[in-house]
């Protein structure tokens, strides 16, 4: 087997561990008023830690990530689907490096 | 406002009292599909990258198969293109991917009781940031059939985006390339804003992740430590600051 599928064979399996294991052993259902609320905020606050500052080196320029995200924030402020946000994202990424 | 929701989660009650495993599949197999449709631009700038960075379409595609994980794989195979050693691929890709300990570790609390281990382990595989943050913001327990139909979309979504990127790697101007860097971070602004708009906590937790996760990239000393252990970090504050100053139940 080569380097390049065993690697992959590995980023596979110490992606599962963490998804399967406390689903798999934890069977009770937390008390902790504390624990259940930390629990419930976690998407949000994974999904802003992922995306800022990381959005603004995602380009090849500062200036078009910027561009990028407002585009990003005004469409998905307005509700549009996970799509249109990120081709439209990617639109206003490859115009604004266009005329720069 | 207090018997409005009253009365919406009374009604939410009686219509899922006693349906079929069918009518679960459909709901999630539903709401996985606007995620489908986010994850092939993205899956599609993976593919480009990958083949672009000398890894074979097959195994490309065999990466999205087997590893069904956005960041965690861009950086697995950056490295794999550096011919970085194993050791360092393993732990650059656990640590990025210890968040979903947490992801799992909340939907252990909101699955159906009494789910045979198999069918955990079935469903363990599709938990991505996207069908989590689905899953959670459910009101009912979530079921095994509805899981597997919110998994489903993703999944065929992420391995056919990564094909098509692949395969079309010699047919894109590089420029267009490079702004597909963007997707990820957009569909990620898609997922959050709207409940934002109406969760002053969920508005101030991500305020937070965002400003912490600033600071350990930015600040001189703290800005030492890696991108994976940075969102972690990151992820705890803001979610402890939530949880502290908006228990559940009184959210707003």
């Amino acid at each position: 087997m080569s380097y390049a599928f065993i690697s992959v064979i590995t980023m596979a399996l110490v992606t599962y561990i963490p998804r399967v294991l406390p689903l798999a052993v934890f069977n009770r259902k937390l008390k902790s008023r504390f624990l259940q609320s930390f629990l419930s905020y976690l998407p949000f606050a994974v999904l802003g830690a992922m995306t800022f500052p990381d959005i603004l080196y995602s380009t090849s320029h500062l200036s078009s990530a910027i561009a990028g995200m407002i585009t990003a924030l005004v469409l998905a402020y307005f509700e549009k689907g996970l799509m249109t946000v990120a081709i439209s994202g990617i639109i206003m990424v490859y115009l604004w490096e266009l005329f720069i | 406002m207090d018997s409005i929701e009253k009365i919406y989660k009374k009604n939410s009650i009686i219509k899922t009292e006693n349906p079929s495993p069918n009518h679960y599949f459909y709901k999630g197999f539903k709401l996985g599909i606007p995620i489908a449709l986010g994850y092939f631009p993205v899956s599609f700038t993976f593919g480009l990258m990958a083949v672009n960075g000398g890894i074979p379409v097959w195994l490309s595609i065999f990466i999205s198969f087997s590893n069904l994980t956005s960041a965690g794989q861009f950086a697995g195979a950056s490295l794999i293109i550096h011919n970085a050693s194993l050791f360092e691929i393993a732990l650059t890709t656990f640590v990025i991917n210890i968040r979903y300990m947490l992801m799992s570790l909340s939907l252990s609390q909101k699955i159906v009781p009494g789910m045979p281990l198999i069918k955990k382990c079935v469903m363990a595989f599709g938990i991505t940031d996207e069908t989590f943050s689905v899953a959670s913001l459910e009101k009912d327990d979530i079921t095994f059939s509805y899981m597997l139909g919110l998994i489903i979309g993703p999944f065929w979504g992420w391995v056919l985006g990564t094909a098509t990127g692949a395969i079309a790697c010699n047919l894109l101007p590089s420029q267009l390339q490079s702004s597909m860097g963007i997707a990820l971070y957009a569909m990620f602004i898609a997922l959050v804003i709207p409940t934002t708009k109406k969760s002053k906590a969920a508005l101030i937790v991500v305020l937070s992740g965002i400003s912490i996760s600033s600071m350990f990239k930015w600040l001189p000393c703290i800005n030492q430590i890696s991108s994976g252990f940075r969102i972690i970090i990151s992820t705890i504050i803001a979610s402890t600051i939530g949880a502290l100053l908006f228990p559940k139940g009184e959210e707003i």
